[in-house]
C-alpha cells in the first residue's frame, strides 16, 4: 500500500501546517492509547483537513469560543471526535492533558462530538447523516441574522449513503447557502469495508455538480492543495463541496492497512512507534532541504 | 380552575388560523421567531406568516428530516424556529433528528404536529398519529402540549416562544368545540380543573376534553359525580393533580385521542402506581392503526366518545368498591 502521499511543497506555510497535522495525529493517537482503542482510521484520514482549517482558514479565537461571528465547524462524522479534540487542544481550547481522559467515565471528551461537554465543539454529532442539515441551519441562521463567518461541515464518504444529506444538498443549492463549505473526507472506506464494495458512490463530484453545487477534488493529504481549494471556495458564488481524497488510517503506521482499521486497539507502544514515524515522515517530506 | 365557556359551541376560528395569528403576534415582537415548513404550509395555515415575514419563512420542500436538522442549526445560531408538519411526519418520521439534532444538544426547537389521531380523518392510516405522544414522552426534557381549544393554543404559542427548549404541540388544524371562556388561565405543567366531583376523576386532553365534559353529564344522570381535568400538558404531567384526585376519588379514567400505550393514560398510571395506587381505566385507541372516515365516525370506531368514558368511569368505580 502506498503510504507516502504527502507531496513536497515549499510555498505558503506548508511546513507549519504539515507540522500541525503531525502534532494533531500524535495527540490523537496518544489519546486513543490512553483508553486502549478508538476510531483511528477516520481520525487519521481527516487530520490534514483539520490542520489546514484550524491553522490557516478558520476565523476563530480559542478565548472566545462562543462568539457568534466565528467560523463554525460541524464534524458530521462525529465518531472522529478524537481528531477534532486533538486539534482543539493543539489550538489551546483546553489543556493537552485533557486528551488523556478520552472516553473515560465523566470525561468532557466523549467518542462522538458533544457541544454541551467540550469547549470548541460547535455542534453535537454521531448519528450519521444529520450534521449537514445542522450546518445548513447554522449557516442560514447567520444569513438571516446578518452575522458574518462561515460554516465548515466535514462529512465522511460512507456517511453520504444516508439520504438526509441529499435533502440538505438540495436545500443548500436552492437557497444558495454559500457561507457553508462542505468537505468530504473521501477515504473510500466505511466500517465494514470499501464503499465501492458495499454501496458504490459512482463518482461523487458528478453527483454534487448535478445537485447544482460547485464540486472540487483535491488530495486530502496535501495541505497546500486543501488550502488553495478552501481559499478559492471563500469567493465562490455558489456553495462548494470539496472532495478530499484521503486514505483511511493515513499517517499512522499501524493503521495503514487494507484490513479493518475503522476502530482498532491502540497500545502505548504502538502510539510511540507511530509518533516517531510521523516525525520522521514530516522531516522527510517537509525537511530543511525543502524549507 | 379554568373558566369554561358559557355554552360549548364550535369555535368561530379554525385552530390553524388561531395559531398563525398568535405566532405572528409573537414574531412582531421577537425578530428571532422563524417558520419552517415541509410543503404543508397551506394545510397548517402558516400562509399569512409568509406574507408578513417572508425573510423568516422557510419552506424546505418535502424533506422533514432535513427541516428538523435545519431548525436545530438555526436555533444554535440564536433563532427560534417553529416547525410544522402532519403529526406523523413531525415525530415518527424524524424521531432521531428530534432526539439527536434537537434534544440531545439542548436546542430551542418548537414542533407543531397537525391532525393528531382521528382528526386526520379522511387522510387515513398513513397520516393518523396514535403514537406521537408516546414517542415524544421518551425524549428527555421535551415539553408536550395538546390544547383543547384556541384559547389554550394562544397561550401555548406565547409560552413556547418565550421559553427555551424543545416543545411538541399536537392539535387539530380545524374548528374545535370552544371549551374556555374569556379570562381562562393556563399554566404549562398544571392541569385545568373544569369540574369537581368525588366519585371518579377524568383526565382528558385535546378533543377528548369535550367528550369528558359530556361524559360527566351522563354520569350525573346516574348520580355519579366526576371531576374533570384538561391535562393539556402531557409532559411534564401534573402529578400533584393526579395524586390529589387519586386520594379524593379513588378511581380514575383517562381519555386521549392516542394509543392507550405511551400517552396520557400511561403518564397518569405511572404517577398513580408510584404514589397512590387506585384503579385507572384508559380510554384511547387500542392496538390499532388508523383508517379513513369522518372524525365522528372514527371517534365511534375507536371508542373515543363520552359514552365510552362514562362506561369506563363506572368500571373504575366498581373496581374501587371491590377493593374495599
Amino acid at each position: 500500500m502506498k503510504t507516502e502521499t504527502v507531496k513536497k511543497r515549499c510555498d505558503f506555510n506548508a511546513y507549519e501546517t504539515a507540522k500541525a497535522a503531525a502534532e494533531i495525529r500524535k495527540l490523537c493517537i496518544r489519546s486513543l492509547a490512553s483508553i486502549g482503542s478508538g476510531h483511528i482510521g477516520g481520525s487519521m484520514s481527516v487530520s490534514d483537513i483539520l490542520a489546514v482549517l484550524y491553522t490557516d482558514i478558520m476565523h476563530i479565537d480559542p478565548k472566545r469560543p462562543d462568539d457568534e461571528s466565528r467560523d463554525w465547524l460541524v464534524m458530521s462524522k462525529g465518531h472522529c471526535g478524537s481528531a477534532l479534540y486533538a486539534t482543539l487542544a493543539y489550538k489551546g481550547y483546553f489543556k493537552k492533558e485533557e486528551l488523556l481522559t478520552l472516553n473515560k467515565g465523566g470525561t468532557k471528551l466523549p467518542s462522538h462530538c458533544d457541544r454541551l461537554k467540550t469547549v470548541g465543539i460547535d455542534i453535537s454529532t454521531g448519528s450519521l447523516g444529520q450534521g449537514l442539515s445542522l450546518a445548513a441551519g447554522v449557516a442560514y441562521g447567520k444569513i438571516l441574522r446578518g452575522i458574518g463567518g462561515r460554516v465548515y461541515a466535514i462529512l465522511g464518504d460512507g456517511e453520504l449513503q444516508e439520504g438526509q444529506n441529499w435533502e440538505a444538498f438540495q436545500f443548500i443549492a436552492h437557497r444558495n447557502v454559500n457561507n457553508l463549505i462542505t468537505i468530504i473526507d473521501n477515504n473510500r472506506r466505511q466500517l465494514d469495508g470499501y464503499t465501492e464494495d458495499i454501496c458504490n458512490p459512482f463518482g461523487l463530484k458528478n453527483k454534487f455538480e448535478a445537485f447544482g453545487l460547485i464540486a472540487e477534488e483535491v488530495d486530502g493529504h496535501d495541505v497546500t492543495e486543501i488550502y488553495n481549494a478552501l481559499k478559492t471556495a471563500e469567493n465562490a458564488q455558489k456553495p462548494v463541496v470539496l472532495v478530499c481524497n484521503t486514505e483511511k488510517g493515513h499517517g499512522c503506521n499501524f493503521a495503514e492497512i487494507r484490513g479493518f482499521n475503522h476502530y482498532m486497539p491502540v497500545t502505548e507502544e504502538l502510539a510511540e512507534s507511530a509518533a516517531a514515524e510521523i516525525d520522521r515522515r514530516l522531516e522527510e517530506n517537509y525537511g530543511r532541504s525543502c524549507r | 380552575m379554568g373558566v369554561l365557556a358559557d355554552k360549548f359551541v364550535t369555535d368561530a376560528v379554525e385552530m390553524r388560523q388561531a395559531y398563525c395569528a398568535a405566532l405572528m403576534k409573537e414574531a412582531a415582537e421577537n425578530a428571532k421567531i422563524t417558520v419552517v415548513d415541509a410543503d404543508v404550509s397551506h394545510s397548517v395555515g402558516t400562509g399569512p406568516f409568509y406574507e408578513k415575514f417572508p425573510d423568516r419563512s422557510i419552506n424546505c420542500g418535502i424533506m422533514e428530516a432535513h427541516a428538523v436538522g435545519l431548525c436545530a442549526g438555526m436555533s444554535a445560531m440564536g433563532l427560534v424556529p417553529f416547525f410544522h408538519a402532519f403529526g406523523v411526519f413531525a415525530t415518527r418520521r424524524v424521531f432521531d433528528q428530534i432526539f439527536i439534532s434537537c434534544a440531545y444538544q439542548n436546542l430551542n426547537v418548537k414542533i407543531i404536529g397537525a391532525d393528531p389521531g382521528v382528526t386526520a380523518a379522511t387522510n387515513g392510516g398513513t397520516h393518523m398519529p396514535f403514537e406521537d405522544l408516546g414517542l415524544m414522552r421518551l425524549i428527555p426534557n421535551a415539553t408536550i402540549v395538546e390544547p383543547a381549544d384556541s384559547s389554550m393554543y394562544n397561550f401555548a404559542v406565547k409560552f413556547m416562544a418565550d421559553n427555551y427548549g424543545l416543545f411538541y404541540l399536537r392539535t387539530s388544524r380545524r374548528k374545535t368545540v370552544k371549551i374556555y371562556g374569556d379570562g381562562a388561565r393556563f399554566e404549562i405543567g398544571r392541569a385545568n380543573k373544569l369540574a369537581d366531583g368525588d366519585d371518579v376523576c377524568i383526565f382528558a386532553c385535546g378533543i377528548m376534553v369535550y367528550e369528558a365534559l359530556k361524559a360527566r353529564e351522563l354520569l350525573a344522570k346516574k348520580g355519579v359525580f366526576a371531576s374533570v381535568y384538561d391535562m393539556h400538558t402531557i409532559k411534564p404531567v401534573d402529578s400533584a393533580a393526579v395524586i390529589y384526585e387519586a386520594k379524593k376519588c379513588g378511581a380514575i379514567v383517562t381519555a386521549e385521542n392516542h394509543n392507550v400505550i405511551g400517552g396520557l393514560g400511561s403518564a397518569v398510571c405511572e404517577v398513580v402506581s408510584e404514589n397512590y395506587p387506585v384503579p385507572v381505566e384508559r380510554v384511547g385507541v387500542e392496538e390499532s392503526f388508523g383508517e379513513v372516515g369522518s372524525q365522528e365516525y372514527l371517534q365511534s370506531r375507536f371508542g373515543l366518545t363520552a359514552e365510552k368514558i362514562a362506561e369506563r368511569a363506572l368500571k373504575s368505580i366498581e373496581r374501587k368498591l371491590k377493593r374495599k
